[in-house]
């Protein structure tokens, strides 16, 4: 299924250069210089940032979210639930700055009590789907041979399966039948899924990030000098693997509210009274040619808050990468 | 090509009163890569000229800007980020700085072809070594598929590559490191060429196939009286093929000179500390006589001379004044200011 | 290659079994009762129950009923539905518009994005490569749920420039919107791709040789540098004709198209087990098949790769 979520899954961003090809930028210069100003990759990195304006933005944004999804009382006083039918549908005005929807609720209140659900949703199915396949590729690279292909294989299995569709099946499966499932409960099924059918590109990335990393010379030393594969893994391969995870990380965030949104419009995802921005651009699409602004709000959110993290990921990752200075 | 030759005629000796015929000179020329950490001034007037049928080597450390002066005169410098501030690169007496980018384009591989360090990255990964070769003949001289592959296989073969016909078709990373730079050689004096720049052609090479490398070379170059520029770092290379060598440094000619004289009499400190740090079998066991210090920082290059800070023979003047490149005999120039002392020491 | 290609394919057998397996147990199995909700708001009439019990030994373990299943489909019977229409007919009917609309998809996506990708990798920073960069962020961003949505409305109601939805005739002209909206995020992709590998390429060693060769910029560009810049954007067009073989439950909702993606929504929300176990072991073979044909692919495009 081409959902944006698979579709920036399925292209892996290209596993960074390991560390120590930094800084070229200033190969070209005599070593005196570079004594002068000793900085690393990320010291770098951090200089090419703090230029950025979208960098600047899209954190200022996260920080909004962030801080909407924690404490949304500090937004709004509405209320995000209940309703009165008789403002069913009245436009935004300075009384409601975005209107109210069918059922007559804030639409203000919900598209603030929104991000919650879907934040939340997005961030511990991130979370779950770095840990588990970040494990299962260190494993798969650092082990090899049939531990390798084992996982492999099973990566592949979940891999198979397009994105949406797997979704939509295991989410019936489990969700179906229309049962009054807690709000919770909900939101774990839904987060299942995601890391069911997520993890697998983590694994591959880590993986291949593992092999890259473990031939390196300073890992064959360390390893010559007696280091256990414990101390190997925690010291030096994890810290050079880091940064690529993270800034897929930063991006999947983007994609997995994308993603949340998507199966709560296809009606399989979060179910009322969970409020998202997802369910209330759903409930709004039969209404699109008479009341558009039900529409616009929460999409609008939705499009900023996913924007803001693929932005943040995006600028981390371009200055990282030394190659696309 | 001829309209080239056709308007070096009508304007003998252009632009200089230097004797006509030089087929390459570069004179005074000066770039500069604007980075942003700021403007690294690597070529600072280089002046050297090159004629047919002699081979001029061009030594010096890396970063001291030998390389970029032959990207200068092929036209294929990165710009940004460098750029060309001054200076001229004549060929057949015509500045080819203020030709037109076409003209420019004919003269590559016709007039001036050059070979590169290395080969592995300078062949296109994804097409075979005979298609490369043979592309030259295709586009620029207008020959069939099959007629240019013929011609492309004769030129395999002169570069000694054997069974010629059966390597036509496979990929540069099916060959071997010296093959692959047989049939660089080969690519670059497909359109027989009037100068072959060389850029440190057997740098990634094995000590045994440098000496092949640089045996073809030579051979090919008295072959077809071409005129060569040699760039390396490696003094053993030079001896053997070169007949006159310019030394630079900080992105200057310190030093010109018959390979014999310079070899037998260094004019420059610089090029001293660089021959003795050549280890010797008499001396076995005694420390290598290295030359002190680092190159300078291009950014910030120490008023007077470059080499001052390094140079063992430095006196306050060195200080303050930039030593020209002065003629100091016959067929060799120095730009020290005590290279007259130099010379006539014993 | 031909060890290979064989090895590929055996490896995709335990692949294959594994997520069909996982499908079959999902749909049928985890429910409990397999005729829950599968008739509508009334229960399954007793003959319905027999013939399904008996065809696919639902009265026997899972695995049982996996192997069952899976012989009648290795010699190709898909099933049939509840009303008892051919699961054979729903593919045969909705699968062509599917692949209809992926290929319109495919060939915007690969002329658009390979376009911008192009030009921008050869120019960078002017103001085209921004416009492009962010224009592809807003693509790679939006969920397509919501890019169908604005476009429709902008293009199909509110400009009435085309219509909102798609007829049953699939005409050409109709898939233009949705193959646009439905390309879009791998369009975006490929823009960014290519003009990554374009601007590595650009510097490289090869391309300063060919243009030391006195070749002329055009064909700088076109053979020697394109060549070696498009093995990724082919690859990632590869990759992604699988994905939109898949179907797109999204997009065809949006436009109304009766392709393999709505059929299998429907099929999910209306609990007919054997017609989505069914469209879903077709797609994931599709995918499976395209992913190898894509590595082949690889292959075949840069010499350097080796298959032992």
């Amino acid at each position: 299924m081409s959902d944006p979520s698979t579709a920036s899954i399925v292209s892996t961003p290209r596993i960074e250069e390991p560390a120590q090809t930094g800084a070229p930028a200033n190969a070209g210069l005599p070593e005196s210089d570079r004594r002068n100003k000793p900085r690393g990759l990320l010291g770098d990195a951090w200089r090419d940032l703090r230029r950025k304006p979208l960098f600047w933005i899209s954190a200022t944004f996260i920080l909004i979210f962030l801080v909407m999804a924690a404490f949304p009382q500090l937004f709004t006083s509405g209320d995000a639930v209940n309703g009165a039918l008789s403002r069913s549908r009245v436009e935004p005005s300075a009384d409601a700055w975005f209107g109210y929807d069918v059922q007559g609720r804030d639409v203000y209140a919900r598209v603030i009590y929104g991000a919650r659900a879907s934040i939340v949703v997005a961030v511990i199915s991130v979370i779950g789907t770095l840990l588990i396949g970040g494990t299962m590729g260190i494993i798969a690279g650092y082990r090899g041979g049939w531990v390798d292909a084992l996982l492999s294989r099973i990566a592949d299995v979940f891999f198979g399966l397009p994105f949406v569709l797997g979704a939509i099946v295991i989410l019936t499966t489990f969700n179906g039948s229309g049962t009054s499932n807690s709000e919770w409960k909900i939101m774990g099924l839904v987060i299942m899924s995601l890391v069911v059918l997520s993890w697998p590109v983590v694994m591959r990335l880590m993986r291949s990030s593992v092999l890259a990393t473990k031939e390196a010379d300073y890992i064959v030393a360390a390893r010559a000098l007696g280091a256990g594969t414990g101390r190997i893994v925690l010291k030096h391969l994890l810290p050079n693997c880091l940064a690529p995870l993270l800034v897929y990380g930063t991006i999947m965030v983007g994609s997995f509210i994308g993603a949340e949104a998507t199966l709560s419009f296809l009606g399989v995802g979060l179910k009322s009274p969970v409020v998202s921005w997802g369910i209330m651009i759903s409930e709004a699409q039969n209404y699109i040619r008479v009341s558009p602004f039900l529409l616009f709000f929460p999409a609008l959110f939705l499009v900023v808050a996913v924007l803001s993290f693929v932005m943040l990921g995006e600028a981390v990752r371009e200055a990282l990468d030394p190659k696309l200075r | 090509m001829s309209d080239i030759l056709v308007s070096e005629q009508s304007a003998p000796g252009a632009g200089s009163g230097r004797p006509a015929g030089r087929l390459l000179e570069v004179e005074d020329l000066r770039v500069e890569f604007r980075t942003r950490d700021g403007v690294a001034k690597v070529i600072n007037g280089v002046t050297y000229h090159v004629d047919a049928g002699e081979t001029l080597a061009v030594l010096g450390e890396s970063g001291s800007g030998k390389s970029v002066t032959a990207q200068t005169i092929m036209g294929i410098l990165d710009t940004p980020p460098g750029f060309v501030t001054g200076g001229q690169v004549r060929f057949h007496g015509k500045d080819m700085l203020k030709m037109s980018g076409e003209e420019r384009r004919r003269i590559r591989g016709e007039g001036i072809a050059m070979i590169f360090q290395d080969s592995l990255s300078a062949l296109n990964p994804v097409f075979t070594v005979g298609f490369q070769v043979a592309e030259q003949f295709r586009i620029r001289r207008g020959l069939s598929r099959s007629d240019a592959k013929k011609r492309a296989i004769e030129m395999l073969d002169q570069v000694k590559i054997p069974n010629a016909k059966g390597r036509y078709s496979n990929y540069p990373h099916q060959f071997s490191g010296g093959m692959r730079q047989r049939a660089m050689i080969a690519m670059s004096l497909a359109l027989d060429p009037e100068v072959l720049i060389a850029d440190e052609p057997t740098t990634a090479l094995d000590v045994t196939v440098q000496a092949q490398i640089m045996d073809l070379l030579g051979e090919l170059q008295r072959e077809r009286q071409m005129g060569m520029i040699l760039i390396t770092h490696d003094l053993g290379v030079v001896a053997d093929v070169a007949d006159r060598i310019a030394v630079m440094y900080a992105g200057r000619i310190v030093e010109e000179a018959d390979v014999y004289e310079l070899y037998g009499k260094p004019g420059h400190p610089y090029t001293l500390g660089l021959l003795n740090s050549i280890p010797r079998m008499d001396e076995k066991g005694q420390e290598l006589r290295t030359i002190k210090g680092l190159p300078p920082n291009l950014m910030n290059i120490p008023p007077g001379c470059p080499f001052n800070p390094r140079c063992p023979m430095a006196q306050p003047v060195c200080r303050e004044k930039v030593p020209p490149l002065l003629q100091i005999g016959a067929s060799r120039a120095s730009a020290c200011h005590f290279a007259e002392e130099l010379v006539s020491r014993d | 290659m031909g060890r290979y290609l064989l090895r590929r394919l055996l490896q995709l057998v335990p692949v294959f079994i594994g997520t069909t397996f996982m499908i079959y147990w999902l749909v049928w199995s985890v429910p409990g009762d397999p005729f829950a909700g599968k008739c509508g708001e009334r229960r399954c009439p007793d003959t319905y129950i027999a013939f399904m019990t008996e065809k696919y030994q639902l009265d026997q373990p899972v695995w049982v009923q996996y192997a069952t299943y899976m012989k009648n489909l290795l010699q190709g019977d898909f099933g049939t539905k509840f009303s008892g229409q051919s699961i054979n007919d729903i593919i045969l009917t909705s699968y062509p518009n599917t692949l209809k609309l992926a290929l319109v998809a495919l060939g915007i996506e690969a002329v658009i994005g390979l376009g911008a990708g192009v030009l921008t990798g050869l120019r960078r920073n002017g103001f085209l490569d921004n416009l492009v960069l962010i224009s592809t962020l807003f693509l790679i961003a939006l969920p397509i749920f919501v890019i169908g949505f604005v476009t429709q409305w902008l293009f199909g109601v509110k400009w009435g420039i085309v219509t909102p939805t798609v007829s049953s005739e699939m005409r050409f002209s109709e898939l233009i919107l949705p193959g646009f909206v439905l390309g879009s995020v791998s369009m975006a992709y490929i823009a960014r791709v290519a003009r990554t590998s374009i601007a590595e390429n650009r510097r490289g060693d090869y391309v300063r040789t060919a243009i030391a060769k006195g070749l002329p910029m055009r064909r700088v560009v076109g053979v020697h540098l394109l060549r070696n810049s498009l093995i990724p954007v082919v690859t990632l067009l590869g990759t992604d004709l699988g994905a939109l073989m898949g179907g797109a439950i999204v997009t065809e909702g949006i436009f109304g198209i009766n392709g393999i993606g709505r059929q299998v929504y429907r099929a999910i929300l209306t609990k007919e087990s054997a017609t989505v176990v069914s469209i879903v072991v077709v797609l994931v073979l599709v995918y499976l098949l395209m992913n190898l044909l894509v590595d082949l692919l690889y292959a075949a495009l840069d010499p350097r790769i080796r298959y032992e």
